[in-house]
Order: structure tokens, then sequence, then C-alpha cells
């Protein structure tokens, strides 16, 4: 435990002093207040509180750029380390491999956490400011910001598997894009299609629920755009919701699985690895 | 006897079909300097790291103060190990003293210690200055300090002088026999001889991943067989009558004369040295000379 603490504490310092910690959270909170000042616009005199609306831009911004910034924090964690030739020292100190990489894991989670947490906060705090409802409904927000941290781990611990089976660092980064590129993009519009084309003759409403378990960005889309009552209703996604019966809790432990496995494989194959 | 810090026992690593290490038999014991020297990719890094722990012997066993460093209750033995990396990389994010705070707690040592750590190693004026900015000598001096927190038993160095200026080499070789007067033993990783020459007690002479010398520089002279030479040069235009005293004498181009003696042959020979001969010069085998002798040949028997 206490190797994995210093092992995070050096991964955080190191955010620190290569400006990640600043630009990922400078980066979030002006997509945010964009978003914010956006979407404030359209609700107008619709009776919507603009949390609400908050919750669901901010989510749909963290589907696209969380992931993304995730892989990009994690994906050299180990590659990068033995190319630079840091590692071989590393593991010559009384570390065990498994605590290198958890370490590793919670210290770029606590650096993705504290930016999404200030990021989006600061512009909650503004869209608040700027209208006259103060009616707000801040658990759910938080609810949108654990869950998008949640998110982020789930990516950071892909990256580290990619990290851990990669032999030099371009491989990884690739791998790495191509990772946020399905997950993303690619699946959505690959079910999109399979949907269409099916016409529900074959894929029965309770299959294309579990078809979007299997990628990490649609269960956290479900969580937030269709799991909390308010949100869902401005979000288009109700109709999916009510087809999906998955409640919250049981989509918060599908991400923290997915958190769980590609970690548990990345200790797996990081033991293996010849140093 | 005593017990060995450091034992591989019939050790044998291979990389796929190549095999970097054959049949090693090896042992560090207390106080003792070993030096390892081999041609790059003789199997010098690879036995290091078999010793850390870093990587699992195909064949043999590697011990550390008696337990497997590679196993989970190796993480023990390798608190009392010290390894300083051939070209050691050092976070460069981090300052001297920071890299040291971090290293020190990850071996569960006070690192109240460290100032006194870097003074010795001259870093202490740097220590507060990124690692990005050292010089080469600089990262290198404060890759032995890491590898000398919580004074281990074994300090484990892979070539560490490789890329420094004489004076920084010069210098780490003084720093190297502080460390021995400690108590420590050292296994010492070079592709050259000659410079360990006033640095080691005992040499293991790696070629292509076999073991083929292991004794100190002396035994490695004896065993070698290079015997010293008598170079003489005579004064031109010296009738070949003359040249009767110089029987088995081996003549080499510009009219100079050459043979090989043992050691208390010289003197005679010296003494009983014509008018006719103008210069002379005994050349010894150098450390290098050796170093060839036995890269170039499989075993010499030990």
């Amino acid at each position: 435990m206490r190797q994995m603490v210093l092992i995070a504490g050096k991964e955080w310092l190191d955010g620190w002093r290569n400006r990640w910690v600043l630009v990922v959270t400078l980066l979030l909170a002006l997509f945010a207040l964009t978003l914010s000042f956006l979407g404030a616009a359209p609700t107008g005199s619709v009776k919507a509180s603009p949390l609400a609306v908050m919750i669901v831009s901010l989510s749909s911004l963290s589907i696209f750029l969380l992931p993304l910034i995730a892989l990009l924090l994690s994906y050299d964690a180990i590659v990068g380390e033995w190319e630079r030739g840091t590692l071989a020292l590393l593991l010559a100190y009384p570390v065990a491999r498994w605590q290198v990489v958890l370490g590793k894991f919670s210290g770029q989670v606590g650096i993705l956490a504290m930016a999404t947490g200030l990021g989006y906060s600061t512009a909650a705090v503004a869209a608040i400011m700027n209208s006259a409802d103060f009616a707000a409904d801040w658990s759910e927000f938080a609810a949108m910001l654990a869950s998008s941290v949640l998110l982020g781990a789930v990516f950071i611990a892909l990256g580290h598997i990619v990290s851990a089976v990669s032999r030099d660092r371009g491989t990884a980064g690739g791998i790495a894009i191509g990772i946020w590129l399905v997950f993303v993009l690619v699946y959505d519009m690959a079910l999109l299609g399979v949907l269409v084309a099916d016409r529900g003759r074959v894929l029965s409403e309770e299959a294309v629920g579990w078809l979007l378990l299997i990628n990490p960005a649609d269960i956290y889309r479900l969580f937030n755009l269709a799991g909390t009552t308010s949100a869902s209703a401005f979000s288009g996604m109700s109709g999916l919701a009510a087809q999906a019966h998955f409640g919250p809790a049981f989509l918060i432990s599908m991400l923290l699985l997915w958190c769980a496995v590609p970690l548990v494989a990345a200790v797996w194959v990081f033991s293996r690895r010849q140093i | 006897m005593t017990e060995p810090i450091v034992q591989l026992q019939h050790v044998t690593r291979r990389f796929g079909p190549q095999i970097a290490v054959d049949e090693v038999e090896l042992a560090l014991r207390p106080g003792e300097c070993v030096g390892l020297v081999g041609h790059n990719g003789a199997g010098k890094t690879t036995i290091i790291k078999l010793v850390l722990g870093l990587l699992r012997p195909s064949a043999g066993r590697v011990m550390v103060l008696g337990q497997d460093p590679a196993a989970g209750a190796g993480a023990r033995a390798r608190r009392e190990l010290g390894y300083l990396p051939e070209n050691v990389a050092l976070y460069p994010a981090l300052t001297g003293a920071e890299t040291l705070r971090f290293y020190a707690r990850l071996k569960r040592v006070d690192p109240a210690d460290n100032a006194a750590l870097l003074a010795r190693v001259g870093l202490l004026e740097a220590a507060k200055r990124r690692v990005a900015t050292y010089s080469k000598g600089m990262r290198q001096r404060l890759g032995l300090a890491q590898a000398l927190l919580g004074r281990p038993q074994a300090l484990l160095l892979d070539e560490p002088t490789s890329g420094l200026d004489p004076a920084s080499r010069q210098s780490f070789y003084g720093l190297l026999r502080e460390v021995r007067r400690a108590g420590a033993a050292v296994l010492l990783s070079s592709h050259a001889l000659a410079e360990l020459d006033s640095v080691v007690d005992r040499v293991v002479i790696l070629n292509r991943g076999r073991k083929t010398a292991d004794g100190d520089i002396q035994q490695l002279r004896r065993l070698a067989g290079i015997r010293p030479r008598i170079r003489v040069q005579l004064l031109a235009d010296v009738p070949p009558c003359s040249r009767s005293r110089f029987v088995g004498w081996q003549e080499r181009p510009g009219g100079v004369l050459e043979i090989e003696c043992t050691e208390p042959e010289i003197v005679d020979r010296l003494r009983t040295m014509p008018e006719t001969a103008q210069a002379v010069e005994v050349v010894r085998p150098t450390l290098d000379d050796l170093y060839a002798r036995f890269s170039h040949h499989d075993e010499i028997a030990v």
C-alpha cells in the first residue's frame, strides 16, 4: 500500500510538473463554460433547471473528451518508462509490479478527478449564477461528476493494458487512439447501422440494451442521459431508458467492472514482461 | 569461507534461440569487489538483471542473501542491493533531492540522511535543480547516490563509467573506494579491463555468455601465459658476425630484434647486452593484451 501511494504521488507530481493537470483543467473548464452559455440560450423560457441542462451537455462532452484525455495520460505509463530506461531501476527496488500498475493508475485517476472536478464545477457555478433558478439538484450533478471520473478511470485502465503490451510508445499511442475511435465513435455508429438494417427482426430491445453494456461510453451515456429523471427528458434518451432496465447502481458496477478487468489484465501482462 | 551475498549456480539465460548467459558460476562475498568484463553483448547486463530478479534464469539458480530475488519474498533481498543501471535514466521532471527522496521512501530508508549522501557525491548545490538540467557526470553521481541508499550489502554497477570523461571517471572510482571501505560488496561491469586495474579484487571475464576467466589480475597474467618481451634496436650496419649474440631473437623491421622471456630473465638479458645495442625496451603485456587473450579463447582452466 505504502509503495502504491508513493508511486501514485510521484505520478501526480509529474502531472503537475509537465502541466498536464493545469492544461486538462483549463481545457475542461473552457469547454464546459462554452457549453453552459450556449446551452443556456435554447432553454430560454422552457421550464428546465439550468443544472439539468448542464448535466446533459457536460456528459455529452465527457463521452468524447474524457476517454481521449484518459488514454493520452496513461498510454505510456509502462512503455514510456521502459523506453526511457527508468523502469529497470524502479523494479530493482523492493516494489512489486502490481504496485507499480495500481500506483500509476490511482495517481492518474487523481489527476483526472481533480481536473474534471475543478473544470466542471466552475462551469456549473457560472451557469447557476447566470440564472434565477437556484433550486438545482446538486446530487444529480455530483453523480454526473463521479461517473465522469469513473469513465475516465475505465479508459486509464485500458491505457495501462495497452502500455503493458506495447514494445514502443508509438505503437502504444496508435492503439490508444484506436481504442478511443472504436468505443467513442465507431461502436455506436455500427450499432445504429445494424439496428436500422435489422429493423427489430433479430435483435430484441433487450439485446440492444446488453449490447450497450459492451461499451463503457454507452454505459456512461445510459447512466447520465437516461438514468436520471430530469436529464432523460431533455436528452432524447428517455425512450432508450425505458427499454433498458438497468438501474443506476447496476450501471455503476458495470463501469467498475470495466475498470477492474483491464487493470487485472495489465498487471498480469506486466508481470510476465521481460525488462 | 564467508557465505556469499550473491551466488549464481550453473545459471543459463536464453532469449529465444540466443543464449545470453551460459552456465555461469559466480559468487560475490562480503567486502569483495568483482569486475565483470566482456565485450558488448557478452552477458554482463543480463547477469546483473538476473541478480536483481528482473529476469528469471532459464536454468540454474540465483541466490541473493539466500533468497531467490525474482520470487515474491525477493523484495526483501532487493532492499539489500543497490543498482546503478548502464546510462542511468532518472525522472527528468524531479529535482535531485526529490529523486533521492522518492527512492529512499521506496526502499523504506529515512530520507533525513539524503543530504549527507548528496554531499558525498558532490551534488548538494545542485540538489534543488531538476535532473533534466544535469550533465551526464552529475546524473551518474546521482545514480550512484540512489544505489547507496540504505547502505546496501551489495552494489551492482553496470558500466558505471561509460561515457564519463577521465576526470569524472577518476572521481567516480574515488567514491567507489570510499564505499568499499564501508564494507559493501561490489559487482562492477565494464568493457575495459585496463580501467579496473586498481579498482577490483577479482575479475570475471565473459565471452558470448560464457565465463572464460575468474581470478585476480596477477593470476590472470600467469594463466594467460603472455610473457614480457625485450626489444633491442641495433646500430645500423652491424656486421652479421656480431649478431651471434642474438641467437633465438626474432628479427623485426628497422633493425629491431625481439625476444620473449620470463620476468627473472629480463635482468640477465639486459646485463649481457652487447655494445651494438642502441636502445632497449621491455614490453610487458597490458591488461588489454590479457583481455584479448581471454576473450579470444573459449576456456582457460582456472
